[in-house]
């Protein structure tokens, strides 16, 4: 009786200590990944990383003024386009196609979206956007951007949607209103924060972004806001300052690196906030 | 006390003619026949799973929301058939609506709540609309203690507000006939006494339809009773004669407590 239950104790015990390393190995890695980045990327920040523009080879300084803007533009695009469709598409799945083949199908296809390689995109927009249009461009960036941010929005809308209780939504008929106002102007309401949330989610998603980018806006090692034109931005200048022989230039890439994970950061943590208050009420 | 005429088709407001309703293959309304006093309280009592809360949603359509729930037979309103499928449904809710078990407040403000029924089948100025808005509540009883906070979020106001907002809602609409689904379960017996206080000054313009597990309620405040068991309407009549001299065994035992 006895030996059963100190077995049972040593069994807790050593099930514990497992999980105990497990977590420990993962939360290194993570800290270790953060202080290097804050390190290093900390040495790097300056005033001039903002209102310089990448250097050329071999120059002294620089800063990533040019791509701190366009990642900017590109990011602002690529969510005015994914906002609207993404919200649309999942108030269609939510409320509309709940059972209708068309429905699941589009839900199946949204799937397979949000899992697919993002380098995969990125070559899709260069294929039909980019080699046919003569040229990258901010506005070829935006668009792959958009294409991974969708599938996020419509995901978390639709599955804010299907937490409204059928309570509200049928009150909502009873006064006679029709479905598209049922869903815009009360379920659609009524999760207000959980939708602002996703599309931030996707913001965030999508800000480090560099396969699809490299394929569509490309780089441009000038100051530019025309959209048309290659683009300068974050995740590229990283990638190709990161392994430069210049040491200026690697500088710089930690520095952007900082700007992304503390965007990122800054995002997820915020929705955190948001999202809490609401429940509390 | 003069017992008032059953409704016949000349004063019914409603009139329910071999009705059967279905959940798939399941028949949760088993041919019923009754016509629905015009501007009387109905009160439709019977245990849980009994099918009353299904005929009330057949009155304005919410089954049409569930593929899978249909209803067959006749639901005469102004002598059309609120079955047929050419019927307008939103029109139809429109003109009958309804209040649910839980208050059911929209994320909205309390203004907006009211106001967002009333501009779908009437354009109103900004005036008008706020008549509107002053009209509806004061028919629920609630202007007295919303009138300084209409621009509050209505999910912000007590249970019992709630309820009454929703009213208030309902009314706002200008509906024909009222459905109460079970209104005051979820309410404490100070806000139940109000809507049943509100109930007997509404049944002056509105014809209104309640299911209430509350066969007090049911005695108290309504002028007609039917009493279903199993998705049969067993015994419709005078609220007086269902509750003192029940012609069926069944109801007897029901508003007894030998069974329910």
């Amino acid at each position: 009786m006895m030996s059963l239950y100190t077995r049972r104790v040593w069994i807790n015990r050593i099930g514990i200590a497992l999980s105990m390393v497990a977590m420990s190995l993962g939360l290194i890695g993570l800290l270790w990944i953060l202080w290097t980045l804050f390190s290093r990327g900390f040495a790097a920040l300056s005033w001039d990383l903002f209102t310089q523009d990448t250097p050329a080879p071999g120059s002294e300084g620089g800063g990533l003024r040019n791509a701190i803007v366009g990642s900017g533009l590109i990011l602002f695009f690529s969510m005015l386009i994914s906002t609207p469709i993404g919200i649309l598409a999942g108030i269609y799945l939510a409320e509309y196609g709940r059972i209708s083949r068309f429905a699941s199908f589009t839900r199946f296809m949204t799937d397979i979206m949000l899992s697919a390689p993002s380098i995969v995109i990125g070559l899709f927009v260069y294929a039909l956007f980019v080699a046919t249009t003569g040229g990258f461009s901010g506005w070829a960036g935006s668009l792959a951007l958009a294409l991974i941010a969708i599938p996020v929005v419509v995901r978390t809308t639709e599955n804010m949607l299907k937490l409204v209780p059928t309570s509200l939504r049928e009150a909502a008929f009873a006064v006679g209103a029709p479905r598209w106002q049922v869903s815009l102007k009360v379920t659609l309401r009524a999760v207000k924060s959980g939708v602002v949330t996703g599309v931030l989610l996707a913001m965030a998603r999508i800000t480090g972004e560099t396969a699809p980018l490299l394929f569509t806006a490309l780089n441009n090692q000038f100051f530019s806001t025309n959209m048309a034109e290659p683009m300068g931005n974050l995740p590229v200048v990283i990638y190709q300052f990161a392994l430069s022989p210049y040491d200026n230039w690697v500088n710089l890439a930690w520095g952007g690196a900082l700007l992304i994970a503390i965007l990122v950061l800054a995002v997820n943590i915020g929705v955190r906030v948001i999202f809490r208050n609401k429940v509390k009420r | 006390m003069p017992d008032q005429a059953l409704p016949t088709g000349e004063n019914a407001a409603l009139q329910v003619r071999n009705l059967d309703f279905f959940y798939g293959d399941f028949k949760a309304l088993v041919n019923v026949n009754m016509d629905i006093a015009n501007k009387k309280v109905t009160a439709f009592i019977g245990p849980s799973g009994c099918g009353k809360s299904t005929l009330l949603r057949a009155f304005n359509r919410m089954y049409d929301l569930y593929p899978g729930q249909r209803a067959e037979g006749q639901i005469l309103f102004h002598d059309k058939n609120l079955l047929d499928k050419s019927q307008d449904v939103n029109l139809v809710r429109a003109k009958i609506g309804m209040v649910f078990q839980k208050p059911t407040p929209f994320p909205m403000t309390i203004y907006e709540n009211i106001a967002f029924g009333a501009r779908l089948y009437e354009p109103m100025s900004k005036s008008a609309m706020d008549d509107r808005v002053e009209w509806a509540l004061k028919k629920a009883a609630l202007w007295g203690e919303v009138k300084d906070k209409l621009q509050q979020n209505g999910l912000s106001l007590s249970g019992g507000q709630q309820q009454r907002l929703c009213i208030a809602r309902a009314v706002a609409v200008k509906p024909e006939i009222v459905l109460l689904d079970e209104p005051t379960s979820a309410l404490d017996p100070l806000s139940t006494a109000k809507i049943e206080e509100l109930i007997n000054e509404l049944k002056s313009e509105y014809t209104i339809a309640i299911v209430t597990h509350n066969m007090q309620q049911a005695a108290r405040i309504s002028d007609f009773t039917a009493f279903m068991y199993l998705g049969e309407l067993i015994e419709f009549n005078e609220t007086g004669t269902i509750f003192m001299q029940p012609g069926k065994k069944q109801t007897e035992d029901y508003i007894t407590g030998r069974f329910g």
